[in-house]
């Protein structure tokens, strides 16, 4: 799929893709020498059809999961599928806190601190790590894109 | 204003950011490599319902794995998945990185299929609310077939079954997507609607270049559980006919068994000619 800006004949760029959460999508395209946009509007049969197919409009921008089209389209048991990583972390032993970990960890809002400290300490159990420290903080906030936790 | 004359898509030079084409090319050689260590992959296919289709895919698996084969099973009818309950297979799958492991049958038999993942006595539906279904299902059912075939860690395998539904257009889907390994086998009962049916899938099997391994019948006859006889229970030569139109073997009759229920043990014969393909068998 291509966008053509008539008026300049050049082959506009794609920009981004949205789904809004209505079950449709929005693809959205910039001419490189005239700065006009346009949005693709996709209703959400032809959403669905695009979904149906396990490609993506504008590229895939992270890998296919197992499963991912059966997973999240057929509407089965909840208990159908076991995530191996899930059962491993609820397996593995809770990590420590080191002392300066802890200490940065006081300094999250406390409205959220519970949450944050979850994702740290799932993160670690994932990764067998036994002792989060500001080294292992820093590493996730890199891999999960957590700025500002 | 009057008609705009432009560039059409060949004549614009750059890439296609989307490139759906070369995203289908990806799903297509992950079904590949998924496979490298599978030998042979056979559809089981009829061209009609209730005629055992199921029932004998079972029975081809369990009988190659008494002969030490490494056997895995796809229940591609999504919408009337049997064959998982009869390999004794239940979930839930375990999901890791890259892939989905299989359930184990009794047997050892690694089975995926649509009725791991459904509640019980409920139909395949889609949690997709965009409606005008009718457009869409197909190709959801396509790829749900496709997942199953690239997304399964079916390891080193002897012989992948897939049970197909009755109608004969997806073999067509599975033959796209594994232009080479793919042979059929054809299951048949003796009536002449039968036979007429699986004409077609034969057909289709001809049609799409699908080389077919040989033709059961089930159902043959009737196999008295006191008398130890097999009397007739359905009128016809089915199997006799295919065989002879198509010029491939009759691979076994077997008869309807009522008090034998759990399980038909395939003859050495029907093993080996799924096995080694092109030995005569």
């Amino acid at each position: 799929m291509k966008f053509l800006c008539i008026d300049c004949d050049s082959q506009m760029t794609f920009d981004e893709r949205q789904q809004p959460g209505d079950g449709t999508f929005t693809a959205s395209f910039t001419c490189p020498r005239c700065g006009r946009r346009v949005a693709m509007l996709a209703n959400p049969m032809e959403t669905q059809l695009v979904s149906t197919l396990g490609v993506e409009i504008g590229g895939r921008t992270l890998d296919e999961q197992p499963l991912e089209f059966t997973r999240s389209a057929v509407a089965g048991r909840d208990d159908a599928f076991v995530d191996e990583h899930s059962l491993n972390a609820s397996r593995a032993p809770r990590p420590s806190w080191s002392g300066d970990a802890e200490a940065r960890l006081a300094k999250v809002p406390s409205f959220v601190r519970g949450m944050v400290k979850k994702i740290y300490s799932d993160y670690a159990r994932e990764r067998s790590i036994p002792e989060i420290t500001p080294d292992v903080m820093d590493r996730a906030r890199e891999e999960l894109g957590l700025e500002g936790m | 204003m009057g008609p705009v004359t432009h560039r059409t898509y060949f004549e614009l030079g750059d890439d296609d950011r989307s490139a759906l084409g070369e995203q289908v090319g990806r799903q297509r050689a992950r079904v590949v490599d998924r496979l490298r260590e599978v030998k042979r992959v056979v559809a089981v296919i009829s061209g009609k319902g209730g005629v055992g289709k199921s029932f004998v895919t079972a029975a081809l698996a369990r009988s190659l794995v008494r002969r030490e084969a490494q056997i895995g099973v796809l229940d591609a009818d999504l919408q009337s998945p049997t064959v998982a309950r009869l390999l004794g297979a239940a979930g839930p799958l375990h999901v890791t990185d890259d892939a989905v492991a299989p359930a184990l049958g009794t047997d050892g038999v690694r089975v995926v299929s649509t009725d791991l993942l459904l509640d019980d006595g409920r139909p395949l539906t889609w949690r997709s609310g965009a409606g005008e279904s009718h457009v869409w299902r197909g190709a959801a059912e396509s790829s749900v077939l496709r997942e199953f075939l690239a997304d399964v860690a079916w390891g080193a395998l002897d012989v992948l079954f897939i049970d197909m539904p009755p109608d004969a257009g997806r073999l067509t889907d599975l033959a796209t997507l594994l232009p080479s390994k793919l042979a059929a086998i054809a299951v048949t009962i003796p009536s002449e609607e039968s036979a007429r049916s699986v004409h077609r899938a034969l057909t289709a099997a001809r049609d799409t270049g699908v080389p077919v391994v040989g033709i059961i019948e089930n159902m043959s006859g009737y196999a008295c559980g006191t008398c130890d006889t097999i009397g007739p229970l359905f009128t016809g030569d089915a199997g006799s006919r295919l065989s002879a139109a198509f010029d491939v073997p009759l691979l076994a009759r077997i008869p309807f068994a009522p008090r034998g229920g759990g399980m038909t043990w395939l003859p050495g014969a029907v093993v080996d000619a799924v096995l080694h393909p092109g030995n005569g068998a």
